[in-house]
């Protein structure tokens, strides 16, 4: 069949089972973009910069499990993607990044919009390529969308040159299969390390089951709960794996790490075996590594060899899909019957996994979530994030009950992330409400897209802690660097000279969120007060369509429990 | 600091290079030294990398290395018999006095002459790593002007 580039483009995204793409368009992208003007079966979502049409892929990924695809221009609309990518990247997300590029005879001469981005990407994805030749296109695109969502998935970059967008290749054909001799992921798990595992799992007094986005990923919650259950022991699930395992089960001891539950962090100081299961032993959750898990045994199943034995020394290693690993460990071991361990264990939660002091007078950040868990626990709802303070609160104290539930930038920390994600995520999984918690610093970093989620009529809910801070930098300031505020107030800035705290501060803050949102049409809802949060979120909650509820929150709360960095995770501070 | 010999077979593709050598920046890994060219199959080519490193950044080093799309194959020649040379240019003073001296010692190792100017000859020499090293040694004191190494090359004795 006879096709330009563009068009072969197109059709690949087509029978790649692609529905929505999100982009921006330039002069180097045109050819793509006349491409799409025809093509119904691709809903094409204009954002309202390319780092948002990223985010906005990424989130979509996260809900649905498919890739997400974003489309800009070359130079700054291909740069303006980079932090997205990055993000995808650290977190494993599917993702296909296209960008147009200068003409192929313009490349390497500083071409007007021309930035090397196969160069600048190349550290933060799973692989990229540039198309030199339409001939070799379809090849391309089929092994691009094959690299980013097997093994362990990650974003894939093609930068399209817009000669060759143009090129006409006249027996086009899309490759049906493709095998690659450079790259064949381990899908099955060895089955003799596997036996090994069962062997130590079977005489550990003490085992910890410690869970991460791979089991999201590989779809092995299922199989997650029947291992946690069998063995009867006590699950910890990372900040990407919240929702792997339920929230409000009793076997379940909360996030691990800096801001995770004393019990989780006493569990692996005490555990004797440690099961992880598509985790990846992250600074944020090891604490100091010299000092982590010092009595305990390391069973680790991965896709990804290179995470094992990376941070900490691994005793049995499983290469392979989380979901084959732990079917054929589920058959392997015997259920555990309730032991000592599992009484040490609930002494460690002493009730409740995450505890704060309420007030009637103020807001208390941990409340509002507290209270948007229980009105929509029983709703078919996603969460997403910004990142900070509103975050961690979020991860603490909303109890995610089934998997890609939670969408959260977790490896990168990227504030910025949340509104695009929770509207990609909105769209992919058939505009279902999606709650965007955010901090009044966060929200402010791709706030534009309000434009996009308006037009569309995408139905996010963004619930706005705002502290009137950069509160997590703010907390660390207070914390190790003598309460000097600098750069954190958002009210004055650096500007006020001498402060006094936001309770006496004589400028005014902006911007008024509500008008912001009224400015675009979206309805707008304020609570000061704790007896106006419930009314406040009822009111956002129940909005047909797009809303944003502002909480004025206490300015200096802050998140605990917290292992500083670099301490060992026993070192638990639970207050200032 | 221990060092460790590995191959690797890689898509012969432009960018490939960079990809192997960002992997080795932006890790922190260091290379002594890198080698690169084709293989017997044009699609393929074959690097020969030096690494500086204890047991845990080599086990590391090779499975990022795997990991990356356009390898095809990492070969740890650590405990196997291994053919391996390099091969280097110097250049070395040579006073009137000395040229006989200097001549002799590079025929103890087998390096040639590979051009004789007025005052300094230049040798050539193919030789195993640390025959190379010992040759430098021992020619140093007469006043190398100018050394060029390749950078080892290995291959396994036998295919496995």
């Amino acid at each position: 069949m006879k096709k330009k580039g563009a068009e072969i483009l197109v059709d690949a995204l087509v029978r790649e089972g692609v529905d929505i793409l999100f982009g921006f368009p330039g002069g180097q992208a045109i050819p793509i973009f006349d491409a799409l003007y025809d093509e119904k079966r691709i809903n094409v979502v204009l954002v309202r910069h390319e780092q948002a049409a990223a985010h906005a892929a990424d989130g979509y990924a996260r809900a649905t499990g498919k890739v997400g695809v974003c489309l800009a221009t070359s130079g700054p609309g291909a740069t303006n993607l980079v932090t997205g990518i990055a993000n995808a990247h650290l977190d494993s997300i599917p993702m296909v990044a296209i960008t147009g590029q200068v003409a192929t005879p313009y490349l390497g001469t500083d071409a007007f919009q021309e930035a090397d981005m196969v160069g600048i990407s190349r550290p933060i994805t799973k692989h990229n390529f540039l198309v030199k030749d339409v001939r070799e296109l379809p090849a391309i695109l089929k092994q691009a969308f094959y690299i980013a969502r097997t093994g362990r998935p990650g974003p894939v970059l093609v930068d399209l040159p817009s000669d060759v967008s143009r090129a006409v290749l006249d027996d086009y054909e899309y490759p049906a299969e493709i095998t690659m001799r450079s790259y064949r992921p381990t899908v099955v798990g060895h089955a003799r390390q596997i036996e090994k595992a069962a062997e130590l799992i079977k005489t550990a007094h003490k085992p910890l089951v410690y869970a991460g986005g791979g089991v999201i990923t590989s779809g092995a919650h299922a199989e997650l709960f029947e291992f946690v259950t069998k063995l009867n022991a006590p699950v910890t699930l990372t900040l990407m794996g919240l929702g792997a395992f339920p929230g409000e089960h009793p076997l379940f001891v909360g996030m691990p790490g800096m801001h995770g539950s004393k019990a989780a962090n006493l569990a692996f100081q005490e555990a004797d075996l440690i099961i992880s299961v598509g985790a990846r032993f992250d600074d944020r959750v090891t604490g100091h590594v010299g000092s982590f898990a010092p009595k305990a045994k390391i069973i680790h199943l991965d896709i990804d060899p290179t995470t094992i034995s990376k941070i900490v020394r691994v005793d049995i290693p499983v290469v392979g899909d989380a979901k084959n690993i732990l079917t054929a460990l589920n058959k392997a071991v015997s259920p555990r019957g309730a032991s000592e361990w599992n009484e040490q264990i609930e002494k460690m939660k002493n009730g409740a996994l995450f505890t704060y002091k309420n007030s009637e007078k103020v807001i208390k950040p941990q409340y509002v979530i507290e209270r948007l868990y229980q009105l929509t626990k029983e709703k078919d709802v996603l969460i997403a994030t910004e990142v900070g303070q509103h975050q961690m609160w979020t991860a603490q104290y909303y109890r995610f009950a089934r998997p890609r539930t939670f969408l959260t930038s977790g490896g990168l920390g990227t504030m910025g992330f949340g509104l695009p994600a929770a509207m990609g995520a909105s769209l992919g999984a058939a505009k279902k409400d999606v709650v965007n918690v955010a901090g009044d610093g966060s929200i402010q970093m791709n706030i534009q897209e309000l434009a996009t989620i308006a037009i569309n009529r995408i139905p996010v809910k963004i619930v706005i802690l705002n502290n009137e801070y950069l509160g997590m930098v703010r907390q660390w300031q207070e914390m190790f660097w003598n309460k000097r505020y600098s750069s954190t107030c958002l009210r004055g800035g650096m500007l006020c000279g001498e402060c006094t705290g936001p309770g006496h501060c004589k400028m005014t803050y902006v911007p008024d969120f509500v008008k912001l949102a009224e400015s675009y049409g979206i309805p707008g809802f304020r609570a000061v007060k704790p007896a106006e949060v419930d009314a406040t979120l009822a009111k956002g909650l129940e909005t047909d369509g797009p809303a944003l509820m502002e909480f004025a929150v206490a300015p200096e709360e802050n998140v605990f429990p917290m292992v500083p960095a670099g301490k060992p995770l026993d070192q638990v501070m639970e207050e200032l | 600091m221990n060092t460790r010999t590995i191959s690797v077979l890689v898509e012969n593709h432009s960018g490939t290079l960079s990809r192997i050598s960002g992997l080795f920046a932006s890790r922190g890994y260091n290379i002594s030294s890198l080698t690169v060219g084709e293989t017997e199959d044009p699609s393929i080519s074959r690097m020969t990398i030096v690494v500086e490193g204890d047991e845990a950044i080599i086990e590391q080093v090779v499975k990022q290395l795997n990991k990356l799309i356009d390898v095809i194959k990492v070969i740890d020649f650590e405990g196997l018999p291994v053919i391996e040379r390099e091969f280097i240019l110097v250049r070395v003073d040579s006073g009137k006095s000395s040229r006989h001296e200097i001549v002799e010692l590079a025929d103890l190792f087998g390096a040639k002459v590979a051009y004789v100017g007025a005052t300094s000859i230049t040798f050539e020499l193919s030789a195993p790593y640390d025959i190379i090293n010992n040759f430098i040694d021992l020619i140093k004191p007469y006043g190398v002007k100018e050394l060029i190494r390749t950078g080892k090359v290995a291959m396994a004795q036998t295919r496995k």
